[in-house]
């Protein structure tokens, strides 16, 4: 398997460091979890894998030319906004095929009248569903209901089945627990 | 006779009712609708300032929308928060309104900017607002996806190796000059009343975003139609028509 990420002893932060140095890789087709306490970095560490937080220490390599996907735990600002579900997926470029049935009849009607779950659930997907060798997640199980948590699990197998990176960042032990091929818990100082 | 004297104004007048809706559209995404008054305040200014300094003033207020266009966007952290169209409105009227206390030419000209001057447009003017409208439609329609992702998914738009600057600029460019065309030919609050009012109702109505789209634009060009055909009727200065008949139709639908 090809690797796509690669960080060594990475420190990361904001004004100043916010994470423990940390080792972790992930392969063409693997599916990583990143757990650990509130406040210990696991966003921040995404968030300097995309180039929006800081390298303080380490080295973070990818691939030459990887596509990145990234979910992130802001939900786009949708309220009042004439915006369908169709819409948010083109904006993105994501594909509707996959989506759950519960949510594919739903496509059509404004995003601020679908519930919170369903939003949350057409938002996780606008970011994943497109075309990506490597895709970030940031607690995606937020506000999802058991056919939601479900529903993504099988979709990110499908995924990573077809060769895609996936880091999942997730407080949700049971669902890194199920679903992702390695799990590494975030803890300060050091990753254990 | 009446085209002599009321087409080129009515075509002048209805290209504006098709793209100012459609600008307004974009700036409600990016809650910057305060952007219109900012900017036709700002254009009023400079085609004054031009006036008195002996150029033309549609040259004025173009160039004055679109130093501050530019400026707003270089400026954008430090005048954040909207703040960066709170000082250009201000400093729009204020010059605009000083100009027309002191120097008796600037005063009959702020009186038609800022009271609209429809009636007075000629052949010149239409193909000013013509080539602007259609430059802003094909500027808005390269730009609309572009902004609908910058402001809902700010990482992926990163991620996929767009820089937000170029469409910054573009787009605060683009409005700045669109405005300073219409605050010269409509006036400022006939040209805020077409940019504000038909994409509120849209948004409020719209299913989808192009929906929302084409029920701003015809709402425009149907309350510009309604608002000629009124002020025409009933001797009426055309700006606040239009204004107060949005307003009306604006309390019924929302």
């Amino acid at each position: 398997m090809s690797l796509l990420l690669q960080a060594e002893a990475l420190v990361a932060g904001w004004s100043e460091p916010a994470t423990p140095a940390l080792d972790l890789q992930v392969a063409a087709g693997e599916i990583v979890g990143l757990t650990g306490p509130n406040g210990v970095g696991k966003s921040t560490l995404l968030a300097a894998a995309v180039g929006r937080a800081r390298i303080f220490s380490g080295r973070l390599t990818m691939a030459p030319g990887l596509r990145l996907a990234l979910q992130t735990q802001q939900l786009p600002p949708v309220d009042g906004l004439p915006l369908s579900g169709h819409d948010l997926l083109a904006v993105t470029g994501a594909v509707p095929a996959g989506l759950p049935p519960w949510l594919e009849g739903r496509l059509g009607e404004r995003l601020d009248q679908l519930s919170g779950g369903q939003r949350h659930y057409l938002a996780l997907w606008a970011a994943i569903a497109v075309p990506a060798d490597l895709l970030l997640l940031d607690e995606p199980t937020n506000n999802l209901d058991a056919a939601g948590v479900r529903h993504l699990a099988q979709a990110l197998r499908q995924r990573a089945a077809a060769g895609v990176g996936i880091l999942i960042v997730s407080h949700d032990a049971d669902f890194v627990a199920a679903l992702c091929h390695r799990t590494l818990v975030l803890e300060a100082p050091d990753v254990v | 006779m009446w085209s002599e004297l009321f087409l080129v104004p009515f075509l002048t007048g209805l290209a504006l009712a098709v793209v100012l809706p459609l600008l307004g559209c974009y700036l409600r995404l990016r809650d910057e609708w305060l952007a219109a008054l900012a900017y036709a305040h700002v254009a009023a200014g400079g085609a004054l300032m031009a006036l008195v300094a002996g150029l033309p003033p549609t040259l004025g207020g173009l160039s004055a929308a679109a130093l501050a266009g530019a400026g707003r966007h270089f400026a954008a952290h430090r005048l954040a928060g909207g703040a960066s169209q709170a000082l250009l409105l201000l400093g729009g009227w204020s010059v605009a309104v000083l100009l027309a206390a002191n120097q008796p030419l600037a005063e009959r000209l702020a009186q038609a900017l800022f009271d609209g001057q429809l009636y007075f447009a000629d052949s010149g003017r239409l193909a000013w607002v013509v080539t602007g409208s259609v430059v802003a439609v094909a500027g808005l329609r390269w730009l609309s996806r572009r902004l609908l992702l910058a402001r809902l998914y700010p990482d992926l738009f990163r991620l996929r190796g767009l820089a937000p600057w170029p469409v910054r600029l573009g787009f605060d460019l683009l409005a700045a000059l669109l405005l300073a065309l219409a605050t010269m030919s409509l006036g400022v609050m006939a040209t805020f009343a077409l940019l504000f009012v038909p994409p509120w109702l849209a948004f409020r109505r719209g299913r989808g975003w192009r929906q929302a789209l084409g029920w701003a634009v015809i709402g425009g060009v149907v309350a510009y139609g309604a608002a000629f055909a009124l002020a025409l009727h009933f001797d009426q200065p055309f700006g606040p028509v239009l204004a107060l008949l949005l307003v009306l139709v604006g309390l019924l639908i929302a």
